[in-house]
């Protein structure tokens, strides 16, 4: 049996999309058989921040509606022999699919993998229905700001109230030299806060956004982030692995104290 | 130059307002609770109370708590239903009119 995640938020543009495609990465890199499925209909994403763009035939809505079959809609990435993607459709929209045709889908892709990782769309309404209805456990992304976090609390009442088994949060986006001086909430604060098991924390990592542009995903690679990454995938696999937040600094300054601390 | 607002290099630390916005911000939306509803509520508590002992209505809270709340604050009240919860901190310790 595979076990079915989704990586939600609530607000967008706090890094469900990267999340999901660094953890997906990262379930591959350590062995695990792994389909990622952008279910936000109309606005299709994974794929890009994957670099899979130029390789989508057939969408998530063409398998529910039976245009084509399940194997040729999924794209194998050629880097990770594990990973799979099963794209979203980019002229549809949400009410294309329903919540029980996802639970269909997924229960479709069950034996064949060993994680199924749904990339949620932003907001509280269909999209959000479909994506929640057939996983096992949710992580929720947030960043350390006030109105991600009111979003990620409401999400978190609404997994509650639907009876997710499993909730873990991910604070995305950290900067440690400002929780220093005391101009950013802290992990701890977040987690307090919203009183949800942490499952990682993510610095804000400029490899991020060259890794986007580049339609690479970093997991694993030797930067804060990639390494932040692989560390949520060990612990999703049921490893011990100790919450470290590195410091990324900006600035020359910041780049010379992280040189010396490498060397 | 008027229009810009120099940022204070004795502000309090921006991370801490942050946290306590949200406190407040969150209390209001898990109760389902509109917060002028609460506004109000809290006003008209006070004045009753404050009848008989001295309130300190700045530092006066009120908040519904569910039952099965996820915050350990939730938790310290055990009870089945939904409750009305009020911090209400009192300047002297005693009551007015008397003695």
């Amino acid at each position: 049996m595979s076990e079915v995640i989704v990586v939600t938020s609530g607000k967008g543009g706090v890094g469900k999309t990267t999340t999901s495609a660094n953890i997906g990465t990262g379930l591959a890199i350590l062995g695990k058989r792994t389909v990622m499925i952008d279910t936000d209909i109309g606005l299709r994403n994974l794929d890009v921040v994957m670099g899979l763009e130029n390789r989508i035939v057939y969408n998530l809505v063409d398998v529910v509606e039976g245009n084509c079959r399940m194997k040729q809609a999924l794209i194998r990435d050629k880097r990770y022999p594990n990973l799979y993607l099963l794209p979203s459709a980019q002229t549809r929209d949400k009410s294309a699919v329903n919540p029980e045709q996802m639970r269909k889908l997924v229960e479709d892709l069950q034996g064949d993998f060993d994680y199924i990782l749904l990339d949620c769309p932003a907001g509280i309404e269909q999209g959000y229905k479909n994506a929640v209805a057939g996983a096992d456990r949710a992580l929720v992304v947030t960043t350390p700001e006030v109105s991600a976090i009111r979003d990620a609390d409401r999400i978190i009442g609404l997994l509650d109230a639907g009876q997710m088994k499993s909730i873990h949060l991910i604070v995305n986006r950290v900067r440690q030299d400002m929780v220093r001086r005391g101009d950013m909430m802290s992990v701890d604060d977040v987690m307090d806060i919203l009183a949800v098991p942490l499952i990682g924390a993510i610095p804000d990592d400029e490899a991020i956004v060259i890794s986007t542009n580049q339609g690479e995903p970093l997991a694993g690679t030797d930067t804060p982030a990639g390494q932040a990454f692989l560390d949520i995938c060990r612990r999703l696999l049921g490893e011990d692995v100790p919450l470290t937040l590195p410091n990324v600094s900006f600035g020359l300054f910041g780049r010379l104290t992280n040189l010396l601390r490498r060397a | 130059m008027e229009h810009i607002r120099s940022a204070s290099p004795y502000r309090k630390c921006s991370g801490e307002v942050a946290a306590k916005r949200l406190r407040f911000l969150l209390a209001a939306d898990r109760s389902g609770f509109p917060p002028e509803t609460l506004a109000m509520l809290r006003e008209d508590i006070c004045r009753v109370i404050s009848r008989y002992l001295d309130v300190d209505a700045s530092q006066m809270e009120v908040r519904i708590r569910r039952p099965v709340g996820r915050n350990a604050e939730d938790r310290l009240y055990a009870g089945d239903l939904p409750a009305l919860c009020a911090v209400i901190p009192l300047k002297s310790f005693r009551l007015k009119g008397i003695c």
